[in-house]
């Protein structure tokens, strides 16, 4: 369950930027998850509802976007998509990656401030 | 009274867990500052973490100052085991945190002189998926998986095997017994991590483990080219 931690950490990043900013509340919290962040979407949401209790986020809604894994195709030579999660291939032609573009992301990309 | 409110907008893009890896960049630095390769352990609970740090510090200290910090969510079994090697040696108990933190590697870290260090190895709670988002400031991250684990392994947790720097099998003198189908381990691996390096050890056998050794020395003349 490291999904409480990440879940205190976006409640004190946007609290932190919420009295920077001021306003009297965070309304929503927009995120990009990655498939292979390590992060649950279901397990983050439940771990937020825990983390918000008692702060200035107490309402707040967490707005999740989901990122999909891409990969550089050394084949095709531009940034494709996989077969499946299960299977981190080439969408299109079925080679290996040489890399991979996108997935990892965890970053808060907005916050909704009350004022 | 119908009280308006308004509400805007503020654009962030911000890595949630950015005070993680403000204190693992520092970490880092100073790894570097004081020219210890820092190593970090990642498995699934069984995968023979222990058993492999055991064999490897016990090598290492014939030659160089080697430290260890390894967290567990309860007792200070591991602990012993490795201190038996000479090694300096602490336990990071986490408690019901499924995973170490920068932060514990910080705090474990305080009364330990750096400067007279050459290794740190770090290994991590026994868990293939939590462990994968958090930087330590290791220079080197190494992820166990052993024969008896299925070969599958990467393609389930591939978020743990693409944040790894190079992989180990274990256990590979059990390889026949349980019919592992080593070359789709390996097939799977490159799939997840494109180009990773991947060692074959036992630490029962000892099969592998000069291969270890050069490529933990190798990663420490890489990391900390003064030395």
């Amino acid at each position: 369950m490291h999904e409480l931690s990440i879940a205190m950490s976006i409640v004190e990043i946007a609290a932190a930027e919420l009295r920077q900013q001021g306003g009297t509340t965070v309304a929503a919290v927009h995120l990009r998850v990655g498939a292979w962040s390590g992060v649950a979407r279901e397990a983050l949401q439940s771990a937020f509802e825990l983390a918000r209790v008692d702060t200035a986020l107490d309402r707040c809604q967490l707005q999740i976007e989901e990122v999909a894994v891409a990969m550089h195709c050394p084949v095709c030579q531009c940034e494709r998509a996989i077969v499946s999660p299960d299977d981190p291939r080439c969408g299109v032609c079925g080679s290996a990656a040489s890399e991979f573009v996108h997935g990892r992301e965890l970053e808060i990309v907005a916050l909704e401030i009350e004022t | 009274m119908n009280v308006l409110k308004e509400t805007r907008l503020v654009a962030l893009r911000t890595h949630v867990l950015k005070h993680n890896d403000v204190v693992a960049r520092s970490l880092r630095e100073e790894f570097l500052a004081n020219e210890v390769c820092a190593i970090s352990l990642v498995s699934s609970p069984g995968a023979g973490k222990t058993a492999l740090l055991e064999q490897l510090l016990g090598r290492l200290i014939l030659q160089y100052h080697v430290a260890a910090l390894v967290g567990d969510l309860a007792t200070d079994n591991d602990a012993r085991r490795l201190g038996r090697s000479g090694a300096l040696v602490r336990q990071i108990t986490t408690g019901t945190i499924c995973h170490l933190e920068a932060e514990m590697v910080r705090t474990a870290l305080l009364d330990w002189s750096l400067r007279d260090l050459d290794f740190l190895f770090i290994e991590n709670v026994g868990n293939l998926v939590c462990p994968a988002t958090f930087d330590l400031g290791e220079q080197i991250r190494l992820v166990l998986f052993s024969v008896t684990e299925g070969e599958d392994k990467p393609l389930k947790y591939p978020t743990i095997f693409n944040s790894a720097d190079a992989a180990v099998i274990t256990k590979v003198d059990l390889a026949q017994a349980v019919e592992c189908d080593l070359p789709a381990m390996h097939r799977n691996l490159q799939l997840v991590r494109p180009g990773i390096e991947v060692l074959e050890v036992s630490a029962k056998s000892g099969q592998g483990l000069d291969q270890l050794l050069t490529f933990v020395e190798q990663s420490r003349r890489r990391q900390c080219p003064g030395t």
